[in-house]
């Protein structure tokens, strides 16, 4: 992968972040009546705060201006104050951003084990009993909303089988082995939720992509090699089906993300998808704007990413 | 089939000519609607998901007329009861018949879904012929706004919308009509992107086709060329997206109920059943899994719809 | 006396589809001695891929079958036998190039790898050596800095030097028989014949015979030495190259040697150029006559009823017409 193509793709994620600074001002600005009410009539927010907030989104001053001010403030990191939590926002979202990281990062590593696998079987056995399975599975999958997978989960494992905990406690009074093991199992289910609702769509995508990769030209040459049918698929097939499947997947973040607030809400894990929707019911806008930011931000950080595995992946692209 | 030379115009001919017109009549019959159909049938699970989802429309549009218990009638005496013949899916925290909302609900939820896949398909038709008929520029600001669009967190993004417009919007509609305006638009308005770039990419594929070319130099006009020569071809493509739209936003709005920022919490939309029925998961089950069996079984069948349509309609794509 | 190499007797191989039973080759035979040239000509859908395709098993066999018949290699059928074996076969004894060398090498590995990948795995050698014998195939074949080049990915080559990559490829272990499947097809005129030059040269190195499929007549003409004609899944005439063109006897033959466009006779005779009217029959259901009556200019009663048989009808030279 060439140094310029790295500098190119890096420098393409300014205009991206741009256009969704712009989209989330202008939310912001034409939501009618002021989303700072609550703040005046709170007596718990003492007014210098109040000014201050006033001041740093310049709510008096022509939009762009405001614009401007805003996005400022947004990259230094200046995200307001949370009267709810009594904190700063930035110092309240780095809190609990790790915790939505593992937990997205492991569904995502979880996914990825399980569809592979299952994905490229089902291609070089097409219309089996294999692929029939897998594939209606797969639509049980991604048709079944996060949230009753969840509930369903705790209901078997929590409420019938007690074997998981299913309320998620970030302090458990533990140590060594037992710490971990204790975390490790109240991630179980919200991981595994999230895991396998990603899992599901990515095994059609596997799948298809190594359907239409097995019949190229390329691969025929392999075979006329002499090469095994398992080192033709794993080494020639594989790779080459990947490309589009990173892709796509990419695109799927965004969805990621969405699922990753509603499984914090039901197993009350401690990230900013939770913050986010206790945040709404509790009118605190300012955390509301940055963790919207945040998580924007973060799906083009994932963008980002992908295509740069891409590029790994495609000695073409990086040629461009 | 094959032509025969002068030379060879004998009685000789006979077994070769006898099979032409055989296959061709055959051949007739097969108009392009119908070859979808057929292709369409051999799947069998969305043959079979296509029954399903039929009944589950029938049920929520003539079950309400036919199964009459009200849907918020408050008893505390039958609260949370198991099935049974007077309540076949239970009662809820309140005594209130969980088939009746569950019905009622299924309104709200096809609504809602129907609703925002026509806003979402129109938009996309719309920006999508936009982009694929003008060159350069516009086509670029209007891809450029795409991929922007495609790297928005939806839910988040609905989220934020309902929080910041959901009063204003109560005020304009009235407390349901306000979020249901609300919603659909948000929902809609989040996945026009696939349409659109299907119907461009017809649009950049078939402007230089000669049928076109040919419509031109017959003087049609412009919108004329489009409607009748150009917009048909995409409209396979688009009719699965549409079909995924439908179960996309059935999901969208579900969440949202469960999170407890979609519709006002009297209304029983499915969503909000669950919402309501995730604290009762040990001592009553069967409130939160009918809810959730609703969800699932309507989304299901209409992927498994859309995975037929696909094939049938579009079996070059590759997902 | 020369030593047969590959001796296909009767192949049949058909393909399952949801109209019927395809027979792309209906009851073929072929055979190659070593160090010949031999062609294979017919028009698209004759079958001269698919039986090419069958001597190396190349072919999937969910829709495809052999009905019936014989692939001897060395006096061995390779018909009955698995892939593990065939796989010994492959590149060793029997290499292929194809058609398209603008798909037929892998787009995420350098050229290097893919040559390298087919010596390692037939040769014992480490990654190393491999990689050094890769790049004095692609000396070999004429490609200008193949030290450096080695290291290249697909995409970096034009399509003539690709096909060189691809001959290079298939030449790595040395095989006794080389098909080469329409190998010039894709390729600009000038570039055509640098390849045919090339794969004259790789023959005389390494004392190999070559399959040639190609539909075009003059490539035949130039460099093979005997000749098989295929129409409709069925050979139809063989003979050595030089009574082919001195004296075609099958209808179809004497049509496509008609067809060649011949500059020099039409600036002098002011000739029209000749085409077989009409097109190849469904494979499907093949009429049970000559499967070229419907073309011919000399069809009869006899033609459309039965299927005439191979005769011989001179020294290496047989036809399967009633004429």
């Amino acid at each position: 992968m060439s140094r310029q193509y790295l500098i190119r793709r890096l420098l393409l994620v300014i205009p991206a972040m741009l256009g969704i600074s712009v989209v989330l001002f202008t939310v912001l600005a034409l939501a009618p009546g002021d989303p700072f009410e609550e703040l005046a009539s709170n007596p718990a927010v003492p007014p210098e705060v109040r000014a201050a907030l006033r001041a740093s989104f310049g709510l008096d001053d022509p939009v762009y201006l405001r614009y401007l001010h805003w996005l400022a403030a947004m990259l230094q990191g200046d995200w307001g104050f949370s009267f709810v939590s009594r904190m700063n926002v930035d110092t309240l979202i780095l809190q609990r951003l790790p915790t939505t990281l593992i937990v997205i990062g492991s569904a995502q590593i979880l996914a990825i084990l399980v569809a592979l696998p299952v994905g490229v079987l089902a291609a070089t056995r097409p219309y089996s009993l294999f692929d029939q399975i897998a594939n209606t599975l797969a639509f049980v999958g991604f048709s079944l909303p996060t949230f009753f997978t969840g509930l369903l989960l705790i209901l078997v494992f929590s409420v019938q089988l007690d074997w998981l905990p299913f309320v998620y406690r970030a302090d458990i009074n533990a140590t060594g082995w037992r710490f971990y093991w204790e975390h490790i199992r109240q991630s179980i289910m919200p991981v595994t939720v999230l895991g396998l609702f990603q899992g599901a769509s990515l095994v059609r995508y596997v799948r298809s992509s190594v359907l239409d990769v097995i019949r190229l030209d390329y691969v025929t040459t392999a075979r006329s090699k002499g090469i095994g049918e398992r080192k033709v698929i794993t080494k020639h097939v594989v790779r080459n089906a990947l490309i589009p499947v990173v892709t796509l997947v990419a695109l799927q973040m965004p969805i990621v993300f969405g699922g990753a607030i509603v499984t914090e809400q039901i197993f009350r894990v401690p990230g900013i998808g939770s913050l986010l929707i206790s945040a709404m019911l509790a009118n605190d806008t300012p955390v509301v704007m940055a963790v919207t930011f945040v998580i924007a931000t973060l799906v083009i950080l994932c963008n980002l990413i992908a295509d740069f595995i891409y590029a790994w992946l495609d000695p073409r692209i990086a040629f461009r | 089939m094959p032509g025969l030379t002068p030379a060879s115009l004998s009685a000789e001919a006979p077994p070769a000519a006898a099979a032409a017109p055989v296959e061709t009549r055959r051949k007739a019959r097969f108009s392009p609607w119908h070859e979808s159909w057929r292709r369409f049938r051999r799947h069998k699970l969305a043959v079979a998901s296509g029954v399903v989802l039929l009944l589950i429309v029938a049920a929520i549009i003539i079950g309400p007329l036919l199964w009459r218990l009200p849907i918020n009638e408050i008893d505390f005496t039958a609260k949370l009861q198991g099935p049974s013949w007077a309540h076949p899916l239970g009662t809820d925290d309140l005594g209130q018949d969980v088939l009746a909302r569950l019905l009622y609900g299924g309104r709200i939820s096809l609504a809602v879904g129907l609703a925002a896949m026509l806003v979402a398909i129109t938009v996309g038709v719309l920006v999508g012929a936009l982009a694929g008929m003008s060159s350069g520029h516009l086509d670029a600001v209007l891809m450029w706004l795409a991929d922007l669009f495609l790297s928005l967190p939806q839910l988040p993004l609905l989220l934020l919308l309902i929080y910041l417009f959901r009063d204003a919007l109560k005020t304009a509609f009235g407390p349901e009509g306000g979020v249901f305006v609300l919603i659909v638009v948000v929902i809609g308005g989040l996945r026009w992107m696939p349409a659109a770039r299907l119907v461009r990419a017809q649009f950049l594929s078939l402007r230089e086709k000669e049928f076109v070319e040919a419509a031109r130099a017959l003087g049609a006009s412009k919108p004329r060329q489009v409607i009748r020569h150009i917009l048909p071809n995409a409209l396979g493509p688009v009719i699965v997206a549409g079909t995924i739209d439908v179960a996309a936003a059935i999901i969208a709005e579900s969440t949202l109920s469960f999170l407890g920022l979609g519709f006002p919490p009297d209304i029983p939309t499915w969503g909000r059943l669950l919402a309501d029925a995730k604290d009762y998961l040990d001592i009553a089950p069967h409130w939160a899994l009918a809810a959730g069996a609703a969800i699932f079984l309507t989304v299901l069948s209409i992927n498994f719809i859309g995975d037929g349509l696909r094939d049938a309609l579009d079996p070059r794509s590759v997902i | 006396m020369a030593e047969t190499l590959l001796d296909i007797r009767g192949l049949k191989t058909w393909f399952k589809t949801d109209d019927g039973m395809v027979r792309a080759v209906d009851g073929v035979d072929l055979h190659i001695d070593r160090g010949e040239t031999v062609g294979v000509v017919g028009e698209s859908g004759c079958g001269k891929t698919v039986t090419a395709r069958s001597v190396l098993k190349l072919i999937d066999m969910p829709p495809g079958r052999f009905e019936a018949g014989q692939i001897l290699w060395q006096g061995r059928d390779l018909i009955p036998l698995d892939q593990d074996e065939m796989n010994k076969i492959r590149a060793r004894e029997i290499a292929i190039v194809f058609q398209e060398p603008m798909t037929s090498l892998n787009p995420v590995y350098t050229v290097g790898d893919q040559i390298a990948e087919v010596i390692a795995l037939h040769q014992k050698l480490n990654r190393k050596q491999a990689m050094d014998g890769a790049a004095e195939m692609l000396r070999l074949v004429n490609i200008p800095n193949a030290q450096r080049r080695v290291h290249d990915y697909p995409h970096q080559f034009s399509g003539g030097m690709r096909q060189r990559v691809m001959i290079a490829m298939a030449l790595s272990c040395q095989p006794k028989l080389l098909i080469a499947d329409e190998p010039t097809t894709a390729l600009d005129v000038t570039i055509q014949a640098q390849i045919l030059e090339l794969m004259q040269e790789m023959k005389e190195r390494f004392g190999m015979a070559i399959l040639l499929i190609t539909h075009a007549m003059g490539v035949v003409a130039e460099t093979c030495q005997r000749v098989t004609v295929m129409y409709a899944g069925k050979v139809v005439e063989e003979a050595p190259v030089k009574a082919l063109f001195g004296d075609p006897r099958h209808p179809y033959t004497q049509g496509l040697i008609r067809s060649i466009p011949r500059v020099d006779r039409a600036a002098r005779h002011k000739e029209r150029l000749e085409a077989i009217p009409g097109t190849v029959p469904s494979l499907l259901e093949p009429p049970p006559g000559c499967r070229f009556a419907a073309r011919c200019r000399y069809v009869s009663e006899i033609c459309v009823r039965d299927m005439p048989p191979l005769k011989e009808v001179g020294p290496g030279h047989y036809v399967r017409c009633v004429l």
